[in-house]
Formats: structure tokens, sequence, C-alpha cells
């Protein structure tokens, strides 16, 4: 038993934070955000050595890692708001990996693993529609995933962009609808790709709190009232504790899902499920924490506060929020006989 | 990260199991109230020794299996899987023996470890005062050195057992000149004495699990002095870090029945159908879960560092907090039985108030998390 990360893991997870700690500086992301734009110069580097296909197989040109280290990716990525199309692109390189025939990874994974191609991932709401398309406005393929987890691949003429602006600008997010016959049958189903994307997703929000919370943090220590760090007082003392709780719920969840994807596939839809909703209710609760506990400030567009809370807004709901994964639990659960406290993890 | 446990650590788990289901305890008896209760967790703790396990974490030359953190973890998980009772010397075996090994002279180890193992004489806990909970070091009771022995005076609260302790892991003020962290001691204190009176407190489910002690004059050798006069602050310590380190994994393998069996009960009720039960039933999973996950990366902490971080506060806050949530829900899932005096739910939602206050209260957790984990500045209170 050990949670620990392997050297080559932790090697990856410092080189990231080295670079996004330069690239994706919070002056950096505000330009952006504030152009609307994503950054190219940001994701020809990425692509350049290799992030995009870190999960692809090698067969396909990618780096043939596992979840775990897209998971460490994504945590960092969202650490540093940065403003890339990698989350979708790698959620959609997963279901094509898993669903698709032997001819359609060859014909999408190298490209998206190198980066060159950018994807989405969209669930279907209403026979080919879907809102909220993470990366929707740039991508050059886009996985439909339908209720019964059967999914295809559409170009972008086989689909109409709707309204791209979310309440966070560092990614695009539109809408998009499509014809029930437009694009691709993937070969097969699509709900371990899927589950991977939850996990992505949950890793990309405990990011989010991490950073919310150091930021938190370093300001409360730093900001005085009534002659004292506002940090000392309890009421704000505690508030961050609480943040680190919710934040170390999602992470280590999260971490679970991560692991099962690879290690223990049977229990990946339970894992990710849990993850999901831990690091949906964790990226809400302690990004809004982040603001209260700025004061005044926190609620400013300059205290770049906002953008955790705006990202944390999109990945909450993205693939379905945490009443939902509960509810899917719930189904888990219902259909298991009780352990009676038989040891979980294996 | 691996989640499997070796193969060394599965034939451990394995041959405890193994042994548990051959040698079940004497089923809890239904009269003779508490004194029937204690001679049947006395005879478990003996079958553990006899067994070899009664403390498989302990090192060998002291009677245990020298146990690595991972598989002492499994033993606690094994022990609450199996809902066998507690044993009489729980806190001799996870604190009153580690406090020893650490600080105790070697006449000391010889003359006690022993008889905590197989639970020949029971140790009880005498550090909170009335007036010293949180606060502990502030505690009042005195320790006065008079021909060549120790006179004690004072009171002490929550001694859990304290009715059928032989010893008491007593902290006591010895230099009221000094600092207040530095002029404590740590004595073992003989419970065999009129100068030691025990009054039972009747806690909100009826029953006594603690005590109060009144100690007038009570008298303490020199040679039961643990780790050095004025040194009592850090041996105090060590025992309460034991505290966090084994127990929990029990408690959350405990936790995880429980959520168990509600969802067994809420299943035959229809009521995992309701959205609504649904709903917290699974957030219930979440958490019961996370608790499971956190207290093994913590462990993974120990055995990378050597040392549990302060990151234990977290786990025991998200347990006791959880078992109180569980055991609410419980009151709506299961009905008006839950409310009815003497069936298990009721008992349970009554004990369950005690978690967020035994062991370091939810608030004590939060500014040690706040401050030994975030970093964030104390709040200046007067000394």
């Amino acid at each position: 038993m050990d949670f620990g990360l392997t050297d080559d893991q932790r090697d990856i997870k410092r080189t990231a934070r080295d670079l996004l700690g330069e690239r994706s500086r919070p002056e950096r992301v505000r330009e952006l955000a504030e152009a609307g734009r994503t950054d190219e110069s940001l994701w020809r580097e990425l692509s350049h050595l290799g992030w995009p296909g870190i999960a692809v197989s090698e067969e396909y040109g990618g780096q043939g890692l596992g979840c775990i280290e897209l998971a460490i990716l994504c945590e960092e990525l969202g650490r540093a708001l940065a403003a890339v199309p990698f989350l979708p692109t790698a959620m959609a390189a997963g279901v094509i990996e898993l669903a698709g025939s032997p001819q359609q990874c060859e014909r999408w994974l190298p490209g998206l693993a190198r980066g060159e191609v950018t994807g989405a991932l969209a669930a279907a709401e209403d026979g080919a529609a879907a809102e909220l398309v993470i990366g929707g406005g740039e991508a050059d393929v886009i996985v439909i995933v339908h209720e019964d987890q059967t999914a295809r691949v559409l170009t972008p003429a086989e689909y109409e962009l709707g309204a791209t602006a979310s309440i966070d600008p560092t990614r695009s997010a539109p809408s998009i609808s499509a014809s029930l016959d437009a694009g691709e049958d993937l070969a097969g189903d699509a709900a371990a790709g899927v589950d991977r994307a939850l996990v992505a997703i949950s890793s990309e929000l405990v990011g989010v709190c991490d950073r919310a919370l150091e930021m938190t943090v370093s300001y409360v220590k730093e900001r005085r009232q009534f002659g004292v760090p506002v940090g000392s007082f309890q009421a704000v003392s505690h508030r961050c504790a609480q943040m680190l709780l919710e934040t170390e719920k999602a992470r280590s969840t999260t971490a679970f899902g991560a692991w099962a994807a690879d290690a223990d596939p049977e229990r990946l839809p339970e894992a990710a499920a849990m993850a999901k909703a831990a690091a949906s209710d964790a990226g809400r609760e302690v990004t809004a924490s982040a603001i209260q506990a700025h004061g005044g400030i926190g609620f400013t567009w300059e205290a770049d506060v906002h953008w955790l809370y705006k990202r944390a807004q999109i990945d909450a709901v993205l693939l379905g929020g945490a009443s939902r994964q509960r509810a899917r639990l719930a189904e888990i659960l219902a259909e298991r006989p009780a352990r009676m406290g038989a040891p979980q993890l294996q | 990260m691996d989640l499997t446990f070796s193969e060394q650590e599965t034939a451990f788990r394995d041959e405890l199991r193994d042994w548990l289901a051959d040698n079940p305890p004497e089923p809890q008896p239904t009269d003779g109230g508490e004194p029937a209760r204690l001679a049947w967790r006395r005879d478990w703790q003996r079958r553990l020794y006899e067994g070899g396990w009664a403390a498989p974490h302990w090192p060998v030359e002291y009677g245990g299996r020298g146990a690595t953190p991972t598989e002492s973890a499994i033993y606690f998980e094994e022990i609450g899987r199996a809902r066998v009772p507690t044993a009489a010397n729980m806190l001799g075996v996870l604190l009153g023996g580690p406090t020893l090994m650490a600080w105790g002279t070697p006449e000391q180890k010889e003359r006690y470890l022993a008889p905590i193992l197989s639970g020949e004489e029971i140790w009880c806990q005498g550090f909170s005062e009335p007036d010293a909970g949180s606060d502990l070091a502030a505690l009042k009771t005195r320790a006065v050195k008079s021909d060549g022995q120790w006179v004690v005076t004072g009171q002490k609260v929550w001694t859990s057992g304290a009715q059928h302790s032989k010893w008491c892991m007593l902290v006591a003020r010895t230099d009221s000149e000094a600092e207040k962290h530095k002029g404590l001691t740590y004595f073992l204190m003989d419970m065999e004495q009129d100068a030691v009176q025990v009054r039972p407190l009747r806690q909100i489910t009826g029953e006594s699990e603690f005590n109060e002690l009144f100690i007038e004059e009570a008298t303490i050798p020199d040679a039961n002095v643990v780790g050095g006069v004025g040194n009592g602050w850090k041996v105090a310590l060590t025992t309460l870090m034991n505290e966090r380190a084994g127990l929990g994994f029990a408690l959350q393998i405990r936790l995880r029945q429980l959520l168990d069996d509600l969802i067994g009960i809420a299943a035959e009720r229809g009521l995992l159908d309701d959205p609504l039960y649904a709903d917290a039933l699974a957030e219930l999973h979440v958490r019961c879960e996370s608790i499971r996950l956190l207290a093994w990366k913590g462990l993974t902490d120990v055995e990378r560092y050597g040392q549990p971080g302060p990151e234990g506060s977290l786990v025991k806050w998200l347990w006791s907090d959880t078992n109180q949530r569980l055991t609410q829900l419980a009151v709506d899932i299961v009905g008006p039985e839950a409310m009815t005096s003497g069936t298990s739910w009721s008992y349970e939602l009554l004990r369950a108030r005690g978690n967020t206050i035994e062991g370091g209260t939810t608030e004590v957790l939060k500014n040690i998390v706040a401050e030994r984990v975030l970093g964030l500045p104390r709040l200046k209170v007067a000394a």
C-alpha cells in the first residue's frame, strides 16, 4: 500500500509546476482571459514536450503513460489556470483510444497526441446537441457521448457551434448541435473513457482548489486588521482548515480514481463517480471560500481569485455534477451486496 | 502509487482473519451488568494474548510481532471488521506500552509491559481535569516530593476504565514556578489506594465509560516517574500521538459497517429509489471512503518519513463529523426505532455526539490544521 508518486511521476510534477509557474503567470492568464484567446505559444511548447499524448499509447504516437501521469498534468494545469486545450484534447483522445476501432485510433490519435489536432468531449443531452463543450470552439474533432455510452466522432463541418462565451474566458465552452447521423460511430463502449475523463476533470479541480487555498493562506497571513493578521482569527483560520479538508477529500478520491483507471478497472465507475462528486463540491466551496476570505479585494477583477471560481464552476458540472455522480453511486451501492466493512481498496 | 497489499501484507491479513474466525469471542453477556462485560472483555484480551495477537505492532522483544505500520493498520481494520469486543486493556496496549517503550527505564519496561499485554493489569489515562480540557497544560493536580516519594493531590476527569484499572498514566504539576508546559511530570500511579476515589460520570447514553478521579495525598514511588521530572509534557505528547495512530483504522471500519447496515435498511424499505435518501447515502459513502483513503495516505507518510503528519487531524475531524451525519440520517431512515431507548441506532445517535469532543475537539483540530499544516499565525491568548 503506497500513496506516494514514483520518482518519474514526481519529476513530471516538478517540471510541470516549474514550467507553468513561468509561462502561465496570473498576469498572463488575465491578459488572455480579457482577450478571450487561448495561449497558442504555450500549447505549441507543451505539444513539443509531448504533454497531450502523455496517456496515449506509444503505438499511436503517445508516451504510453497512465492515468496517474495524466492526472498530475491536469492538476498542475488547473493550478496555473493555463489557457490551453489540454483537458478537452486528452479527454477526447482517451475516449477514442478506449472505444475506437484500430482504424479510428490510427486516424485521430497521432495528431491528438502531438497536439497538432485539438479535441473536445461533449455529453449529448438532447439527441446530438450538447452544451458547455470546453475547447469546442477551437476543436478539430469532437467526440460526442450519448446517454447509452455510445459515442460518435464529429468534425467541424458536421456540427454547428452555438454561443461560446462562458463565465470562464480562459477557454471556450460553446454549445454544439449536429444531426443524429452526423459523423462516425466509435466502435466500442465509451463508458471507461468517460470515467477516465471524470478523473481528469477532478484532477484539474484539485489543482484549482490547491491554488485557491494557497492564495488564501498567503493573503490572510499578510492582511492585518485590529492590529493582527486576519488569519489569526479562528473565523478565518477555521475557514481555511475547512478548505484544506475539502481539498484533501477531493485529492484522495481523485488519486484513487486515477489509480483504479489503470490498476483496477472494475472499480473505476465507482472511483470516478466518487472523485467527481468530491471534487465538484470541493471546487465550488473552496473557491467561494477563497473569495470570502480575501474580503472586498476578493470581489475585484484584479485579485485574480475569481478566475479560479469561474473555472471551478464550469468543471463542477462537466460530464455531470456532484448530484448526478451521487445518483450513480447510489445505483452502484444498491446493486452490490453489503460488504460489511470488508476492505474497499482491494 | 500502489493501493494493493503486498504478498507479505496479504499473508498477515489472512493469518489474522483465519485466527479470528477460529477463535471467536464469547457472546456479549446479557446480564451481570458492567462487571460481566468487563470479565468478557478481559477474557477476550487473554485470548488475543495467548494467540499472539494482543499487540502485533509492539516489537518482538516485548511480546509483539514487530508489525510494520501497514500491518498494524491491517490489524486494526480486521479487528474492527470482525466486530469483536474492545480488549479490556486497550489503553494500556495502545498508549501506555508505547509511551514506556519510548521513555521508560529498563526496569519499568521489564516490570510493566508484560502485564499490559496479557490484560492482567489494566491501565487508564489521567490527563484531563475540570479546568484543563483542550488546554491540557493548564492542569493543576500537584505532586510534591516528600521522603523519597511523591504525594499527589488533585482531580482528573474523563478517565475511561478507571474503576477497573491498576495503573494510571498521570500528568501532574511538580514545579509551580516553571513555565506552564515545563513544570509537569508523568507518573504511573497505583489506583489501588484509598487516597484515589473513582466516581463514574453518567453520560448522555445513560452508561458510564468515563470517571472522575479525586486524588487526596496519593503516594507514588520515585521509581514511577516516566521520562524524568519536568519532562511530562513531552511524554504526554507521545501518549497522545499514539492515541490517533492505531484506533483510527478500527473506527473507520466501524463507520463503514454502520453505513453498510444503513444502506441495507434503506434498500429493504425502497428508500434507495428516493433521490433525497440516495443522495445523502451516496455522500456518506464518498466521505467514508475518503476517510479510509486519507488514513492510508497518512500511513504512507509514516512509512516514508517515520512520523505521522498532523494531517491525521483531518481524518479524526472527518470521521467524527461523518459518524454524526450518518447516525442522524439513520433516524430518518430507520424511523422511531432509532429514537427508542435501548435500541442500537438510538445508542449510536447519542454516542456519536461525543465523537467531536473526545480525543481532541473539532475546534482544536481545526486550530491544529490551521497552525501546523497551513502555517497560519496563532491567535495570542492569555498564557
